[in-house]
């Protein structure tokens, strides 16, 4: 493919995917690892109120308020789950049950009970966005990226992610001792003076806004697959931490491109006369990634099985 | 010392409170209704080996754990060093229960080491060859060298608590704490941690293990707290570790063979 073509119409969506996988799937490793993970969904769910509450606010369906709203109540639904988890000294996932059930049950009653009979909030869109009209139409060619008025042309959701994924590298680099300590052994990480609880926090409320940014961008499918799958897969990789992220990234990487080839032109060439949706292909090729490294991987092993079974 | 203090008047006390490495007052500790620790004063001897012995759920890990406050208390003081505990924590190594962690994480033994350093290096440090250099003699103390790169997951649980008390060795503390550090380990593991202990006292720190083996209390410690929610006994083993103290912290659940066992055992 020619860079006329390939610039305007495949380098942004790609670009897109494979941030906000990789910004969901760095703090998915810590997640996963602390037993977290069903986080993903939650997030997923809490956001309808917030955005329900965020059109009831301003009256219109436009990005900012309604991503806000989505942030925002992200963030209260993981201030709640962290709460409830403490408070009631109950496992994680038992707490993210109650929580985002019970928001996304006052989303509906929100959406039922007021006038939002004009808002079409489409299911479609929401569960695989619509990546593939991401697309960069001021572009003409590789020499666009230099052309400061067709890069003013870019989709909003490209440095939008961007900003996302860096602020999420930042967070994963600057704190990478003590989420590396506080995971593996909590009470020794108090001992030593890490903020335990504060920093548990802080990775679930990053989470939560590579959740929301990369929702806006490519639909809640990515996000819970991208969660789960690309750590998932990364830890029978290897037994190194540092290796695993990686690994993470990497399959996260591939999941995006190769899923985003696949759905345009995949069904082509076994005949078919339309593309698939990229964001169901991009999480269909991690959950395949995820399969491989379960069957084959070198690291794997059987929890709870006796060890020297 | 308690009884002298008694006799001595407050003065004492407050002495007390400030040379002992771990001085608690008053210490309550409650999960839900029914409290864990109740009102616990605890004054640890300076260069001593302690044991804090008690039947199950009679509170011993949850004085280390409110000590090192990893739980809250409803009420009471820690004091370390005669200082709050915030200010006092690099003095401080505690060596959880085994039990306490995913042994699947994925991390290699090695690593665990460093984490005792992760004061030293702080946020982004670079781990530098001195500081794998002290890792590595810390693993050498507990025999555990050869077993360096080796994934955590991979070890007995004899070679996990050596690990754990490597990573505590290499904090370099003045204060040990250690929970239940013999609990289902092998008789080789066992030897080498008292002789790891043994040492750290000859060299002058202050050790106090949550112990839950009467048997071997008398050749392992000198000075040891008994509790029951309540304290039931604190001093120097002579003196706190009799068939009296126990059977008031045990109450009818100490079998008549072991009173025997540690009757004997006593003199």
């Amino acid at each position: 493919m020619s860079g006329e073509e390939f610039v305007p119409l495949s380098l942004t969506p790609l670009l897109i995917g494979t941030f906000a996988a990789i910004a969901c799937a760095l703090p998915g490793n810590f997640l996963v690892l602390r037993k977290q993970a069903l986080i993903g969904d939650a997030i997923s769910h809490v956001v309808l109120p917030g955005i329900v509450v965020a059109f009831l606010l301003t009256g219109a369906i436009s990005t900012w308020p309604m991503m806000l709203g989505a942030a925002g109540a992200a963030v209260v639904a993981v201030v709640m789950i962290e709460a409830i988890r403490r408070l009631g000294q109950i496992e994680p996932g038992a707490a993210m049950g109650v929580v985002f059930t019970t928001m996304f049950a006052g989303g509906v009653l929100l959406l039922e009970q007021t006038d939002t009979s004009t808002v079409h909030l489409d299911v479609e869109h929401a569960l695989y966005g619509n990546l593939e009209s991401l697309i960069w139409l001021d572009a003409t060619g590789w020499s666009s990226l230099l052309d400061v008025q067709a890069l003013a042309g870019l989709p909003p959701e490209l440095p939008r992610i961007a900003l996302t994924l860096t602020g999420v590298i930042l967070f994963t680099w600057l704190f990478w001792r003590p989420l590396k300590i506080s995971t593996f052994d909590e009470g020794f990480a108090r001992t030593i003076g890490i903020r335990t609880g504060a920093l548990g926090l802080a990775l679930v409320i990053t989470a939560a806004i590579a959740a929301v940014a990369a929702f806006d961008a490519v639909g809640s499918i990515i996000v819970i697959a991208m969660f789960i799958c690309p750590p998932s897969a990364a830890r029978m990789m290897t037994n190194r931490l540092e290796t695993q992220i990686v690994w993470s990234v990497i399959f996260a990487t591939v999941s995006a491109v190769s899923g985003y080839v696949l759905a345009g032109y995949g069904p082509l060439w076994l005949g078919a006369a339309d593309a698939v949706s990229a964001a169901g292909m991009i999480a269909t090729i991690s959950g395949l990634i995820l399969a491989l490294t379960a069957a084959l991987g070198p690291c794997r092993a059987r929890t709870g099985a006796p060890s020297h079974a | 010392m308690l009884e002298l203090a008694a006799v001595q008047g407050v003065s004492t006390e407050e002495q007390n409170v400030d040379h002992s490495p771990l001085a608690i007052r008053g210490l309550t500790v409650s999960y839900g209704q029914k409290p864990a620790v109740f009102s616990v004063d605890m004054t640890v001897q300076p260069g001593a080996m302690t044991a804090i012995i008690g039947p199950n759920g009679a509170g011993k890990s949850t004085i280390l754990k409110a000590a090192l406050g990893i739980v809250s208390p409803l009420s009471g003081q820690v004091m370390v060093y005669g200082q709050p505990l915030d200010d006092q924590r690099a003095r401080i190594a505690y060596v959880p229960q085994r039990a306490s962690v995913d042994w699947d994480f994925p991390t290699r033994v090695i690593d665990v080491v460093l984490m005792g350093l992760s004061r030293q290096l702080g946020l982004l440090g670079r781990v530098r060859a001195r500081h794998k250099a002290r890792a590595m003699d810390c693993l050498n103390r507990v025999g555990m060298r050869e077993f360096a790169d080796r994934q955590i997951g991979q070890l007995s649980g004899g070679q996990q608590q050596r690990v754990f008390l490597a990573r505590a060795l290499a904090q370099d503390a003045d204060l040990y704490l250690l929970d239940e550090p013999f609990a289902g380990v092998d008789a080789a593991t066992e030897k080498a941690i008292i002789a790891v202990l043994k040492s750290l006292k000859e060299a002058g720190k202050t050790v106090v293990v949550v112990h839950h083996d009467l048997a071997t209390v008398t050749d392992y410690f000198d000075h040891v707290f008994l509790i029951n929610t309540r304290k039931v006994a604190e001093g120097p083993v002579a003196q706190a570790f009799t068939v009296e103290t126990l059977q008031a912290a045990y109450g009818g659940r100490l079998a008549t063979a072991q009173i025997d066992q540690i009757s004997r055992a006593l003199g």
